[in-house]
């Protein structure tokens, strides 16, 4: 553990993610994104916190309108009006360079636009979910490759940009003779296969995948998956994951975040999330995909309708689809913290709190 | 030479417009702006000739006096009272901005929905027609037609600015009713086997409003632009007073090297008003329907700085924290 | 392969579009009421052949072959550069009078236009960039621009910077006590004459190009690959114009054909203020002295300039574009 670390902990103490040993890489701290202002303004992103470690894969689940691509957009500082954020940090971890002391983490929040600049696809790069969208539809493949690696790596040849795209493409599983090919001569999971090539560009240490293969039908999907775990083996980055299908993450994840209208409602090992889902809600996402392996199960779902962030109920927002909410849930809102029986985890529930009966706020 | 306003595309229109009418639009400050200079000019189109304090062509009085009480806006060269000619030309001006537009409108609705719901070869000639029409500059085929036409008054000119004028209309149209055929509420209609007929008056054309009126109020002010243009080059119909026929006889008289600006800037403003009007009652539509193109407001703006300073202070104070 | 393609339906397009422009200019004489040939003719009196005569009959209309031959006969006269002759410029040939007033409108319009065309595109750019600040004031005065017909603009100008402030000749091309060529005296004479319109040109069009690049770049801004490219690092001006302007451009190019034609036709009510030399001028007086040869012919000419135009810009938009597949 670093020094940071311990401020860390004492800023947030009961929100600490358990996992010690590891090493932080990015650590979200009360993040709170809002859209509009005044009084119609709604918390898209709630006092979130979450920490990515180093060469982990991090998956952030939940229904659309949750929360989850916002908060990978303001961690990149991508969000566009009325989108913005009101509070909180994301913490950068550089890496110490050549034996050297380990550098103090940097604020993304907080930088300028020189420094984000610098900063971006250097330590986080994106992938999204149309790559037909995403790529630049005018330019080809190469080019879009190149402007990346001539924006960060000033002096860089021609002969030296196209020797880097074709060894990208050819580690991504796109023939090295494609690079000339524009966005629309490309089949959609060539495309994505593109996109991460591009997302390598620059050796990131964190990579986002804001639903990288629901755009694709389900044989690409596999491929794209495939390839993206045994490139994560080969350079060793940290991804975040976000995805609304939990039955993807739970195959792909060391861990799973799962957030509800804007708050993180539960966070563990995957195969704890699996096996023992903890939060109401979790357990009814869980519930609702056939299981991977192993005997049926009976499908479950979850009753009600996504939530309404312009009119959330007082106290926990699952509480009006929650069977087993009680008085408690709809008047306090439910801090993050690690259930007595399984210390790795987090969750935000009353269920089973060990000071259930007194006022937490 | 009218305004290129952007014009709501097939994308960017929502398609079950009802919900989308009226009321809505007025809330937009530049709708709303536009609104009221249109309707000032309706109504002036109206009543100004009875309003008018003069015959617009009565001779005799002061000659190229400015503004004074007793000619609010001056005399011209032969001693008709422009203020009179204003008000009088409003109605020629509208009622030719009216008739082209209508029938313009009326005749783009028609090729346009047929082109885009009948498809294959009628879409092919009628497609081809519209672009045809649309390269072919309208101005010089306006003035050959007038060329050849003696005489007449205001309403052949209207209807030669109608037939000039309603590629542009008939295009959008095409696209928004290819767009809407492929919905899956005309698809329905289809397949219980309504008639054609029914499915496009009763289903496709209501949603079509939005684009419809963008399109007329375009074509009001193609056409006053042209019936002015064509009046001040002397084309227009000449025993009518209308804006451009003011203008045209203040160029003639060296209105403007003698400085009698009352003269000219007047039916100028006039027009150019009306034009702005209309494209600011578009461009409160076009906003409506596509949020994105709206200017953002000064309190964002501020909302927005102070923000980015708070976040700065954070982000120093997280860095003092850091050991 | 498809930009081949593409050209090929374009080419298709504007001949065909030629063609109509063509026959309509054939047949509007034949359909329009009235009798042109009586005043045509009358002021040819006592001054031309018979033939030409017949030549100008032929050309109005009246005639005693059937229609197809009369089509035939106009077409094997076009082909062959023949106008007819002009009334107004009697004995004139309208080939050649339009010939003389077709390379001042070209150069008046062509460079007006670009001019007027880069300056709205890169405000518009900047308008869309950064919205929210002291740029939108250009809006509520684009948008009155955008909507002032051509002339009232010229006429302001005239008497504003013409006759009020004395920096530039009222009327004409050039100093008529100069001879026409390439003398410098002759060049900066007609520059000096061509300012006015050409910044009326200018002033009035540059409102619609400002606008729609505005709009074009909005929507183009919140596209996925706008973010990517801020997401990569970008400078700013990179993601602005290799991403989002550039883009933001082929609607707009792809919507030159129609601003072209608004243009053209105010460029000619223009040309009639300043008395300036061109064919939008020379088109006004044949109106004006019923010379009706001179006007179809200068029809023609224009309509046929403005395909030209449009091809170029198709060229453009085939370089730009790489995935022209149909017609937007």
């Amino acid at each position: 553990m670093t020094a940071t670390d311990t401020t860390a902990d004492a800023a947030v103490p009961p929100a600490r993610d358990p996992g010690p040993g590891r090493e932080p890489l990015l650590e979200i701290k009360g993040l709170t994104v809002d859209y509009g202002e005044g009084a119609g303004a709604v918390h898209a992103v709630d006092n979130v916190d979450i920490t990515l470690h180093r060469a982990e894969t991090l998956g952030l689940a939940g229904e659309s309108g949750s929360g989850k691509s916002t908060l990978a957009h303001a961690v990149t500082r991508l969000l566009r009006p009325p989108g913005r954020i009101t509070g909180g940090q994301v913490l950068y971890h550089r890496r110490a360079k050549d034996g050297g002391p380990v550098p103090p983490p940097v604020d993304v929040l907080a930088m300028n636009p020189a420094e984000l600049r610098a900063f971006r696809w250097e330590e986080i790069a994106i992938v999204f979910q149309s790559a037909m969208n995403a790529l630049n539809p005018v330019h080809n493949v190469a080019a879009q490759i190149a402007d990346t690696l001539r924006a960060h790596r000033p002096g860089i040849t021609r002969e030296q940009c196209r020797e880097r795209a074709a060894h990208l493409l050819t580690t991504v599983g796109v023939p090295a003779a494609r690079m000339k090919a524009y966005p629309h001569e490309l089949s959609g999971g060539m495309r994505q296969r593109v996109m991460i090539a591009m997302a390598l560009a620059l050796d990131p240490d964190v990579l986002v995948l804001d639903e990288p293969t629901t755009a694709l039908d389900v044989v690409v999907q596999r491929e794209v998956l495939a390839e993206l775990v045994r490139l994560r083996e080969e350079f060793g980055f940290a991804v975040l994951f976000i995805t609304h299908d939990l039955s993807l993450l739970l195959e792909v994840a060391d861990r799973v975040a799962i957030m509800y209208a804007g708050r993180l409602v539960e966070s563990a090992p995957a195969q704890a999330v699996y096996h023992e889902p903890e939060h109401p809600y979790t357990r009814g996402l869980v519930g609702s995909f056939p299981p991977l392996r192993g005997p049926r199960r009976e499908l479950t779902g979850i009753g009600g309708s996504p939530p309404d962030l312009r009119s959330l109920p007082p106290g926990c927002a699952f509480s009006p689809r929650c069977g087993h909410a009680f008085d408690r849930c709809r008047r306090d809102i439910p801090l993050l913290r690690v259930p007595p029986a399984a210390p790795e985890r987090l969750v935000a529930c009353h269920l089973d709190d060990p000071d259930g009966g007194s006022d937490a706020t | 030479m009218a305004a290129t306003a952007t014009i709501v595309t097939a994308e960017t229109a929502p398609a079950p417009a009802k919900a989308r009418r009226g009321i809505p639009l007025l809330r937009s400050g530049k709708a709303l702006t536009g609104v009221v200079i249109f309707g000032i000019f309706i109504l002036l189109a109206v009543i100004g000739p009875w309003i008018a304090p003069d015959d617009p062509s009565q001779t005799g009085g002061p000659v190229l006096q400015s503004p004074s009480g007793a000619h609010l806006l001056g005399t011209t060269q032969s001693g008709q009272d422009v203020l009179s000619q204003v008000l009088t030309g409003a109605r020629t001006s509208m009622l030719v901005g009216v008739v082209a537009a209508t029938l313009a409108t009326a005749l783009a609705v028609l090729i346009g929905v047929t082109a885009g719901y009948v498809g294959g070869w009628t879409d092919d000639i009628l497609s081809m027609l519209t672009n045809i029409f649309l390269v072919i500059p309208a101005l010089p085929l306006t003035i050959v037609l007038t060329g050849y036409l003696e005489g007449g008054g205001w309403f052949p000119i209207a209807v030669v600015i109608s037939v000039t004028g309603w590629a542009f209309g008939a295009r959008l149209q095409r696209a928004q009713t290819l767009s809407l055929r492929n919905r899956d509420y005309i698809k329905a209609a289809r397949a219980v086997g309504e008639r054609p007929w029914r499915i496009v008056t009763v289903e496709l054309v209501p949603n079509l409003g939005a684009i419809i009126i963008s399109g007329f109020l375009f074509t009001f002010i193609f056409a006053i632009l042209t019936e002015a243009s064509l009046s001040f080059l002397g084309l227009g119909s000449m025993t009518t007073w209308s804006w451009g026929t003011t203008l045209y006889w203040a160029q003639n008289s060296s209105a403007f090297t003698t400085g009698a600006w009352w003269w000219y800037v007047p039916p100028g403003l006039c027009i150019a008003l009306v034009g702005a009007s209309l494209s600011l009652i578009n461009f409160g539509a076009d906003e409506l329907m596509n949020p994105r193109l709206a200017p953002v407001a000064k309190r964002n703006r501020k909302a927005r700085r102070a923000q980015r300073r708070q976040a700065a202070a954070a982000g120093a104070a997280g860095k003092e924290a850091t050991p | 392969m498809t930009q081949v393609r593409f050209l090929f339906r374009r080419i298709a397009f504007y001949a065909v579009t030629a063609w109509a422009a063509i026959t309509m200019n054939f047949l509007i004489p034949r359909l329009m009421p009235g009798s042109p040939e009586n005043t045509v003719l009358s002021r040819f009196q006592g001054q031309v052949s018979q033939e030409q005569i017949d030549a100008v009959k032929a050309q109005l209309g009246v005639s005693d072959a059937g229609i197809l031959s009369q089509y035939g006969t106009y077409w094997k006269d076009l082909l062959s550069g023949d106008l007819g002759l002009s009334v107004s410029y009697f004995p004139g040939e309208v080939s050649e009078v339009i010939g003389q007033g077709v390379w001042w409108t070209v150069v008046l319009i062509g460079v007006a236009t670009a001019i007027s065309f880069v300056l709205g595109t890169l405000l518009g750019v900047l308008a869309a960039w950064k919205r929210g600040s002291r740029l939108d004031a250009l809006l509520p005065l684009t948008t009155f621009l955008s909507a002032v017909p051509y002339f009232w603009i010229a006429l302001v100008a005239l008497s504003v910077f013409g006759v009020e402030l004395g920096l530039f000749p009222l009327t004409g091309g050039y100093r008529p006590e100069l001879e026409v060529g390439w003398s410098g005296e002759f060049i900066s004479s007609a520059l000096s004459h061509s300012v006015l319109p050409a910044l009326t040109i200018i002033v009035s069009s540059i409102a619609g190009w400002l606008l729609g690049m505005r709009n074009m770049m909005l929507t183009t801004i919140s596209e996925d690959y706008v973010l990517v490219a801020e997401a990569k690092g970008l400078r700013t001006r990179r993601v602005m114009l290799g991403y989002a302007a550039r883009n933001a451009l082929l609607p707009n190019i792809s919507g030159f054909a129609m601003s072209l034609g608004f243009i053209v036709s105010g460029s000619i009510v223009t040309e009639t203020v300043f008395s300036y030399p061109g064919i939008g001028f020379l088109l006004y007086n044949a109106v004006l002295n019923n010379d009706y040869p001179l006007m179809q012919g200068i029809f023609l000419i224009i309509t046929l300039m403005v395909l030209f135009a449009n091809f170029v810009v198709d060229l453009c938009y085939v370089v730009l574009d790489p995935r022209i597949r149909q017609e937007a």
